[in-house]
């Protein structure tokens, strides 16, 4: 670990973060925090965009106008809060197409629970409430840390996760007071996403590798743990309003500490998911690669036209 | 309850009630297709246009689609009349029912199908039915926008480079046997424009040429021949194979679980 006294980059740089300063672009930053920076935006980007795929692989296939429609706009959210993202991460100096390489490619990562199936129609509900609801307890932390442009984009997006939980909070209601084959729906869907969603939040920090720096740079305010719990503690609460299960034998209030305690978390899964071999890594990695080679005539086409016109985008 | 249901019915106006369903199918139609592109558009920016258009044709379907459960005299809400109907009661024009093809047919049918559209319901605003000419003042602007934004695609793949000039000629060879349809006369039809109902497509049609002959002409592409053979059947119900396949998909889940509300 390099000593802040020896690097006068990192001594104004930690000092300034001591004071409860945001860092900026123009500022100089100790390249270590530009690269962590840089991973973790950009990933957090692909995640956006490789999370459209699975719910919208139910938007020609929603059971009535009023939630294909919701179901298209929150999938175009979606898109829309990867381009913010793409743009923070720029802000470092890195252009998006290098960025999009890197997942096509990939060497860059994206959330792991992108790599389960959607495999009903309950799973869009299950999506919106679980998977936006774990990823705002996560972005609502990264909206409270020390690079600007990224607390900018998270205080954006967080609103509109929000209206996303409640939607897919709203869809699940509908049907776990439906029909009984809808309630057996949502039921199931419920038992598949609930263990990959706690997984959302990495393993416990002592098998993490990026951790220890990312805390003492305020970009890691709370631990993976921490998150894990305010989401559990927030979901079996709202799955008991609405008569589902929580799929663990182990669940349990722990009345000295006032929260609920989990059953064993399978991270050899998580491990393996995050290595390429959950149930979709390929045909997610596989669908981004088609759009961006099936696109790759239009983008041409738009740079050429943009040439050839230089006063139109002037 | 789903929701627009209403029991209040009045007496059936088929002929108007034929009508409405084929403006309400073709969008119904053309925003199920153009939902297709989600997740998978060329650049980021344009996957969220292309939904953005989606997202007003399904909002158009919708509104018409209620209208038309009152004037049929069924009182069916919307999604009774989408979910609960089988291909041949569909009343859409052709063209929008094929499959969407590469970007440059999809580009080109928003096109050919929003230089219809925009004068169509330009006039629908005088209709004397008070809640189509209503709906119609509201869809103007979006189908002002669905327009622009084709027409801006057209110029850039006409004029981009070899492939996309070649593929969007393609598209435009390729979609020119549907466009006969969109100002087709139907047997019911001159009753409703007797009735001040909705307005001669003669009238459409000359605002369409208009348009066509400007922006093939600014994207440097060739007008089809003239005398080309038209494919009619969408309005009433003649529809192509493709239509049960992107049925069969839209209300699966609809139609697996009787008596469910969503
Ligand atoms: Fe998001
Ligand atoms: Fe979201």
């Amino acid at each position: 670990m390099t000593d802040p006294a020896a690097d006068p980059v990192l001594q104004a740089f930690e000092a300034r973060l001591a004071k409860g300063e945001k860092a900026e672009p123009k500022d100089r930053l100790p390249e270590r925090y530009r690269r962590q920076l840089v991973r973790m935006m950009s990933q957090h980007a692909h995640s956006e965009i490789v999370g459209m795929l699975p719910e919208a692989n139910w938007i020609t296939r929603a059971p009535s106008l009023r939630r294909k429609i919701g179901l298209l706009a929150k999938v175009q959210d979606e898109a829309g809060h990867g381009l913010y993202l793409y743009s923070a991460a720029e802000t470092l100096g890195v252009p998006r197409d290098e960025l999009i390489d890197q997942l096509l490619t990939g060497k860059a990562k994206y959330s792991n629970i992108f790599n389960y199936p959607t495999l009903t129609w309950a799973d869009i509900g299950m999506i919106g409430w679980l998977v936006d609801g774990a990823a705002i307890i996560n972005q609502s932390m990264l909206a409270k840390c020390s690079y600007g442009p990224y607390v900018r984009a998270m205080i954006r997006i967080c609103k509109e996760e929000s209206f996303h939980m409640r939607q897919g909070y709203e869809m699940v209601t509908a049907l776990a007071r439906g029909t009984p084959a809808q309630q057996a729906m949502a039921q199931e869907a419920l038992n598949r996403w609930w263990p990959p969603t706690l997984m959302m939040f990495g393993p416990p920090e002592e098998q993490s590798t990026n951790s220890e720096e990312l805390v003492r740079w305020k970009v890691k305010l709370k631990s993976n743990d921490e998150l894990r719990q305010t989401f559990v503690d927030q979901t079996v609460v709202q799955a008991q309003v609405l008569g589902l299960r929580i799929p663990d034998p182990d669940l349990r209030y722990d009345e000295d500490t006032k929260h609920w305690t989990i059953g064993p978390i399978d991270w050899q899964e998580f491990f393996a998911v995050i290595g390429g071999n959950g149930p979709c890594n390929r045909d997610r990695l596989r669908a981004r690669r088609e759009a961006h080679e099936d696109g790759a005539w239009v983008r041409a086409a738009a740079a050429a036209h943009a040439a050839k016109n230089p006063q139109v985008n002037a | 309850m789903p929701d627009g249901a209403s029991q209040l019915t009045t007496p059936a106006d088929f002929a108007f009630a034929g009508y409405l369903a084929r403006l309400a199918d073709s969008h119904l139609v053309l925003g199920h297709r153009l939902s297709e592109w989600c997740g998978h558009g060329p650049v980021l920016e344009e996957d969220l246009a292309l939904t953005n258009l989606a997202l007003d044709c399904l909002g158009h379907a919708t509104v018409l689609l209620r209208l038309l459960g009152q004037a049929d005299g069924t009182g069916r809400d919307e999604d009774q009349l989408a979910y609960f109907r089988e291909a041949v009661e569909f009343r859409n024009v052709l063209l929008v029912e094929q499959p969407n093809g590469d970007f440059a047919r999809t580009i080109a049918r928003v096109f050919l199908f929003a230089a219809y559209a925009l004068p169509l319901y330009e006039q629908l605003q005088r209709s004397t039915d008070a809640a189509l000419a209503a709906a119609a003042t509201k869809f103007h602007p979006e189908l002002r926008y669905h327009l622009r934004h084709a027409a801006r695609w057209m110029l850039i793949l006409g004029d981009g480079t070899d492939e996309s000039h070649r593929r969007l000629q393609e598209a435009i060879d390729a979609w020119w046997p549907y466009t006969g349809e969109l100002f087709a006369l139907w047997p019911d039809d001159p009753a409703l424009i007797e009735r001040g109902l909705i307005p001669h497509p003669d009238r459409v049609r000359a605002a369409w040429e208009a348009t066509i002959t400007e922006v093939l002409g600014q994207a440097r592409l060739a007008r089809p021949v003239a005398g080309m053979h038209m494919l009619l059947g969408g309005p009433i119900g003649r529809h192509t194979e493709t239509l049960g396949y992107l049925l069969a998909e839209m209300q699966i889940v609809a139609r697996s679980f009787p008596g469910a509300s969503w």
